[in-house]
């Protein structure tokens, strides 16, 4: 028995679309049916599977307090492999992605005083975070480096917590102190950095003052950022039996599996709770979940099946 | 929005509360009020309902509204499976930081420092949910997964002896149930030090406690105490062994995931809501299975469906039935708006029972497929141990299907009561073994 309000999907439209700095687009994602969505924390991330099949991961910038809706922003790149351009020229309100996830890889850990650093778009899962930390009165500081004033989003925080953002820009030459900013910090301090490579990778030696387990950094790129979602069928083989089912590349395979007669147990239906689990003999997965890391999903030997599909042409299961 | 004031006392239009009576459900509509919750007399926590929820649960789902107003305890509750999962989930408008019984935190004091997890909410809830996650998360279990499977061997050839063809009679709850969970659990937690007789009745009183002050309660204020002090002692890093999931919580404090505050509490979790709960589950799928023989067989001719039988079973016992929280905000539910600050009493077995999404909802049935029963919660609260508590049932489960050709009851069950928990104090079997 499928329980329609249960057994989502994992389409979501575009409902607005705002412009927060010159090349900085916000976009907030809503279910078509306007459901809840999958709960996250600051530091989260979605993949965005976008209509050409390109699948980008961002850092969810919104408020976790309004269950339907996802908040992303979005820098174009003109140098970059082109979902950004895609996003900015071609997305309008009203379209469609898909999406998967949310992961986290980034997660705000308990402290007594939070220190923020953000290089240029790098602001967006630091959004998040600054909320949660004046949600809990503990003390927070932000450096926003950016290298014209024009591109960096959400300026107004330094209005608005003027005695807790400091702003540099490096646009006519000189580089911020990331040393003399920190300062010496309390020890229970915990420090969170997102931005470009070049910038975190100054980091460890600019907060050497802390134990390095004080500093979190969060990198744009995964390794797995690049990998496009085919938009045809796939097979589904089941290892046991040797019988070979066909998917559209929309449907759950729970829902393809149930309607072959094998009923996979699930639980939350949304790669959130792990009770679907499936192992994986051949094949190359196209992982939704919000459980497995990075390195777990390269390893490519479970999935599942509530909300992952397939790369290759044919997944191989341990069923 | 519906007008708050009228409708916090549902009875404030009408002239007298109804009672209940032997022929007919106690339940109406309070008048005036164009939308209300629907008023049905009942005491979830008599006892005799306890030993028998189910007719209560069916008047709860069909009081003719999402909402049910229980005035004896001046609390909302739900019943019918979307709206039970719905407040599961909602955990933005449903709060679980002003305790999770029906005394609010509020206003009163806990017996208790609060837990971390099932007495917290975001932003707090979040570390110690991302820590119990990965450490009780089924890639890890894997690693307990033979060890626990040899136990269940043992134990079942202890209780069955060597020989072929023989026939034993025993109290399942006392010689399964209770046993195996605290053969495996303590030792993958780590503890070290004895005393693990305290772990049962501990989890009996913590939810005992999620109920009023009842003698339930009351009985065993003074006896809980050593035991409380017991389960303290054995939560710091000291007390627990190198490795296990009590190491595995401390690490965390390593990396500064966690503090060195929230570590003991977190292991306190695991001691209050990881032995029980099994050990509910556990005599749950016996007693389904010596109530249906076809079924059994059905699961020894195939034991890939233990995992299904386990799960149909939670789903019709549902051993943690009941959970309160209290509103953030004033919330709509099935068209009645609850103020801020109500407490909300969620059934989880009338959800898990209820005809809107089961077919045939009594019935335990390994053609069914048993997803998304809310046995576990639902959404960022749902049972952390749920992978754990699979595993354990699967290992007892396959290591008796081996050895036992079919099962009867050698007489009636007894129920044991709890104010929140539903199970058996007594399941006697004749086992017949191949
Ligand atoms: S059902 Fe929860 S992860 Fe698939």
């Amino acid at each position: 028995m499928h329980d329609s309000i249960y057994q989502h999907g994992d389409d979501l439209v575009i409902t607005q679309r705002t412009p927060v700095s010159d090349s900085v687009v916000e976009l907030t994602l809503q279910r078509g049916n306007g459901g809840r969505l999958p709960d996250w924390a600051p530091g989260a991330h979605i993949d965005l599977i976008l209509p050409s099949g390109r699948v980008r991961q961002y850092s969810l910038c919104g408020d976790r307090w309004q269950a339907h809706q996802y908040r992303v922003a979005v820098q174009r790149d003109p140098r970059g492999s082109g979902g950004s351009q895609e996003i900015h020229d071609q997305l309008r309100v009203g379209d469609r992605v898909r999406f998967g996830g949310p992961r986290n890889n980034f997660r705000l850990a308990p402290a007594t005083e939070y220190r923020f650093i953000a290089g240029g778009i790098g602001i967006t899962p630091l959004l998040p975070m600054i909320q949660q930390a004046e949600h809990l009165n503990i003390l927070w500081r932000l450096l926003y480096l950016g290298r014209d004033q024009r591109r960096m989003a959400y300026r107004q925080l330094a209005s608005r917590y003027s005695n807790q953002v400091t702003v540099h820009t490096s646009g006519h030459g000189h580089r911020a102190s990331v040393k003399q900013w920190l300062g010496t910090p309390d020890p229970h301090t915990l420090v969170y950095a997102c931005g470009p490579e070049h910038l975190l990778d100054a980091l460890p030696d600019e907060c050497a003052v802390l134990p390095p387990s004080q500093l979190r950094l969060e990198r744009f790129s995964s390794p797995l950022a690049d990998v496009p979602v085919s938009r045809e069928s796939f097979d589904i083989v089941l290892s046991r039996s040797g019988r070979r089912i066909t998917a559209k590349s929309s449907d759950s395979v729970v829902n393809v599996l149930s309607d072959a007669g094998i009923d996979v147990i699930t639980s939350c239906s949304r790669g959130v709770c792990g009770t679907c689990e499936v192992g994986v003999i051949e094949g190359r997965v196209d992982h939704r979940d919000a459980l497995l890391d990075d390195d777990e999903r390269s390893r490519n030997d479970c999935m599942f099946p509530c909300v992952s599909r397939s790369l290759s042409d044919s997944l191989v299961l341990d069923l | 929005m519906t007008s708050l004031a009228a409708s916090r006392c549902p009875f404030s239009g009408a002239t007298g509360a109804p009672s209940s009576s032997a022929d007919g459900p106690a339940t109406h509509e309070a008048p005036r009020i164009a939308s209300t919750a629907a008023v049905v007399d009942v005491d979830p926590f008599d006892e005799a309902v306890l030993a028998n929820p189910h007719p209560m649960h069916e008047q709860l789902r069909e009081a003719g509204r999402d909402l049910v107003y229980l005035p004896q305890y001046d609390t909302y509750a739900v019943a019918r499976y979307e709206v039970v999962r719905e407040t599961l989930e909602n955990w933005q408008d449903f709060a679980s930081g002003a305790g999770v019984g029906l005394s609010n935190f509020n206003r009163e004091e806990p017996w208790r420092a609060p837990s971390l997890l099932l007495e917290a909410d975001p932003p707090r809830h979040d570390a110690p949910r991302a820590a119990l996650e990965k450490i009780l998360g089924p890639r890890r279990l894997r690693h307990y997964e033979s060890g626990w499977m040899d136990t269940a061997h043992r134990l079942v050839d202890s209780l069955l002896g060597q020989g072929i063809g023989s026939t034993r009679e025993l109290d399942a709850v006392t010689a399964i149930s209770e046993v195996y969970p605290l053969q495996v659990f303590p030792d993958a937690v780590g503890l070290t030090q004895g005393g693990l007789e305290n772990l049962l009745p501990y989890g009996n009183f913590a939810f005992n406690a999620f109920g009023p002050r009842n003698r339930l309660v009351t009985d065993e204020m003074e006896s809980i105490k050593p035991v409380m002090a017991w389960v303290a002692q054995q939560c710091p890093r000291e007390a627990l062994s190198a490795e296990g999931f009590g190491a595995d919580i401390w690490a965390r404090t390593d990396h500064r995931d966690l503090t060195e505050e929230q570590a003991p509490m977190i292991v306190r979790s695991l001691l209050t809501a990881g032995v029980d709960t099994t050990v509910y589950g556990i005599s749950a799928v016996l007693y389904h299975l010596a109530s249906n023989p076809e079924q059994y067989q059905r699961l020894r001719n195939d034991p890939s469906l233990v995992r299904r039988a386990f799960e149909e079973a939670l789903r019709l016992e549902s051993p943690v039935q009941t959970f309160f929280r209290t509103t953030t905000r004033e919330v709509s539910i099935g068209g009645t708006t609850l103020p801020t600050d109500q407490k909300v009493l969620m059934f989880l077995g009338a959800a898990n029972r209820d005809p809107r999404r089961w077919e045939n909802p009594d019935a335990f049935d390994l053609d069914r497929n048993p997803s998304g029963h809310v046995a576990f919660g639902s959404g960022i609260h749902q049972c952390a141990g749920q992978h754990v508590a699979r595993l354990e049932a699967a290992c007892i489960l396959i290591a008796l299907l081996e050895r036992v050709e079919h099962l009867e009851f050698a007489a009636a069950p007894e129920r044991k009561i709890n104010n929140t928990l539903l199970g058996w104090a007594s399941l006697p079997l004749r086992l017949h073994t191949t």
